[in-house]
């Protein structure tokens, strides 16, 4: 089952033109990979997606709803959610407030948010923290935490939101190698026992060969190539792509 | 220290209730004090929690003051007739319509002062930043523009209230025990409001708005809310100031932007903002530098009060707590952990 469907998305920026004609789809359950080139028009796509801006034109569906023309607090509130490239935590507050802020607030009724957090949340939040490793620094003011560490707590945050979409913009980025397969670990985990579809960009070619059911790739705004990691892999138009031949 | 806070509070608590007799002098000064505390601490809901400096929470006093006034009055007499005789001999209370007047006035200056704040939230909470602060400024002088030309409730000329029936004293008495019984609920609600989820999705949105966003807070829902609290708590304050002042005009005393307006701000930035003790130590040190300028350095009181603003702004950003938490911050719960991360450093 399809769970979004982009369909003849364009985005241009003035004269740029970030996105064209652009159509995906992302099967529910499963790890899609969104590949390209730096400029490619990646992140172009996810805000397209999320609704930080408008789109030119075409449809994009959550659930076989259109929300093109959604703003972003309504389509987060389906559970559609997404992580940034630049980290956002909260970081005057510490690791673990960082992540009873996370709870998901649209699953609350403003009765429900007039509460205090129960043990359970307390527990869940130091399970999560736990999960990616941060545990031992969970008192620490976040903003105090170095930048891996910081993509790391806010890939914490996604999951203690109980998304059922979770769009991760380079989540390997500025993570030391040695972590690298760890969190890979963990993204398979969030996927498989948490029951959470991601659709993650990613430069990092082994992470994503490691983990996407199907890649999308982009180059110059449009979409060149789609198919299974091998498939990808093999592809002579991503080589070059990649290269600077295209 | 846990077993020290329940003694903290009581002693507290009864210092509370015996300062009016420990300085009778100064039982007016106290009341004013409170005042202060309770706009101060409303005040740091917005601009402290959730990081919109409201320059206009002063309107909800002067609408507070006005509904309560008009409200007390229209129970026994035409309000336009009352205002226009402005206070006259002819207009008489007994005991029981002054209280009930008032209670009913209070109650109804809350709830309206929080309706407003949420009817003008819409508009406002589409500004950030600077322009949220200009904006509520406008709006609060321009309310006091409007009700002075509001021949209905007195026009420039505002309202007399009737006195508090019974000896002078007791209503000194009178009106410092209701901002302090006041106060002491504000401050109980806080304490309890600040360890909400509310209020940390009010946290989140003060320090990332966007962020708040993408995760699913309804941060218009909870702008509004919460300025509709702070504005019903200012709302009865100004209803109070009404009956302890007895007489009130627009500019001067209600919508009063440039004195108590800027004052509640000032009390937070001073004590430090987002916290809970700061905004009520801000208000005791403001109110006190306050006195003593105005008493003693006559003449010089505004060019004190602004020199004390620019080394608040300027050395102690954060207020006095936060200086404290700068400088002691395992006071304030942050806990360093020296064992060395299971999962190592990742690289830069």
């Amino acid at each position: 089952m399809k769970i979004i469907e982009v369909k003849d998305v364009s985005k241009s920026y003035g004269g740029v033109k970030a996105n064209t004609d652009i159509s995906i789809d992302v099967e529910k359950g499963g790890i899609t990979g969104l590949i390209g080139p730096n400029g490619s028009g990646k992140t172009t796509l996810f805000n397209s997606i999320v609704g930080y801006h408008p789109i030119d034109k075409g449809s994009i569906k959550f659930e076989g709803a259109e929300i093109s023309k959604m703003p972003v607090q309504d389509i987060a509130r389906l559970g559609l959610l997404r992580t940034f490239q630049q980290t956002r935590i909260y970081g005057d507050m510490n690791c673990v407030e960082n992540m009873l802020i996370s709870l998901p607030h649209r699953k609350m009724t403003l009765r429900e948010a007039f509460t205090t957090n129960t043990r359970e949340d307390h527990e869940r939040a130091e399970h999560l923290l736990d999960f990616v490793g941060l545990h031992e620094k969970r008192f620490l003011r976040s903003g105090s935490l170095s930048f891996g560490q910081q993509k790391l707590l806010e890939f914490a945050m996604a999951l203690m939101n109980e998304p059922t979409v979770l769009l991760l913009d380079e989540p390997t980025a500025g993570i030391n190698p040695t972590l690298i397969n760890g969190l890979i670990d963990r993204l398979k985990r969030a996927n498989s026992e948490f029951g959470i579809t991601l659709f993650i960009i990613e430069h990092n070619m082994r992470v994503i060969m490691n983990m996407a059911d199907r890649i999308y790739c982009l180059a110059h705004g449009e979409l060149l190539a789609a198919g299974t990691p091998a498939e990808i892999q093999n592809d002579q138009r991503v080589v070059d792509a990649y290269l600077g031949a295209h | 220290m846990t077993v020290l806070r329940p003694v903290f509070y009581l002693a507290l608590l009864a210092f509370i209730i015996a300062a009016p007799f420990l300085l009778p002098d100064f039982r007016t000064q106290l009341a004013t004090l409170w005042l202060f505390i309770i706009l101060a601490m409303t005040w740091d809901m917005t601009g402290g929690q959730m990081g919109y400096n409201s320059l206009g929470n002063i309107l909800f006093y002067g609408a507070g003051m006005y509904i309560a006034a008009v409200v007390g009055i229209s129970i026994v007499y035409d309000v336009g007739e009352y205002t226009n005789a402005f206070g006259g001999g002819t207009y008489k209370f007994t005991p029981t319509q002054y209280f009930i007047g008032m209670g009913l006035g209070l109650l109804l200056a809350g709830v309206l002062s929080a309706a407003i704040a949420w009817i003008m939230g819409y508009l406002l909470f589409q500004f950030r930043g600077p322009y949220f602060a200009i904006g509520t400024l406008g709006a609060a002088i321009a309310a006091g523009e409007l009700v002075s030309n509001w021949e209905w409730v007195g026009g420039g000329q505002g309202i007399a209230l009737p006195v508090y029936p019974g000896d002078f004293d007791v209503g000194k008495l009178f009106f410092y025990y209701l901002f302090a019984v006041m106060g002491v609920i504000l401050f109980i609600f806080l304490r309890w409001f600040y360890t909400t989820r509310f209020a940390a999705a009010i946290n989140a949105i003060r320090d990332d708005e966007e962020k708040a966003e993408a995760m699913g807070i309804h941060t218009l829902r909870y702008k509004l809310t919460t300025w509709a609290i702070a504005a019903f708590f200012v709302g009865i304050a100004g209803g109070i100031s009404g009956y302890q002042l007895i007489h009130f005009e627009p500019l001067e005393t209600a919508f009063q932007t440039i004195n108590l307006g800027i004052f509640m701000v000032v009390c937070v930035l001073l004590g430090g903002k987002g916290t809970l003790w700061g905004p009520i130590i801000g208000a005791i040190l403001f109110h006190v530098v306050k006195e003593v300028t105005w008493n003693y350095l006559l003449g010089w009181q505004w060019v004190a009060l602004g020199a004390l603003i620019v080394v608040t702004v300027v050395y102690f950003q954060d207020g006095l707590m936060g200086w404290l938490a700068s400088k002691k911050p395992e006071w304030f719960g942050e806990r360093v952990i020296t064992k060395p991360d299971v999962a190592g450093e990742p690289a830069e």
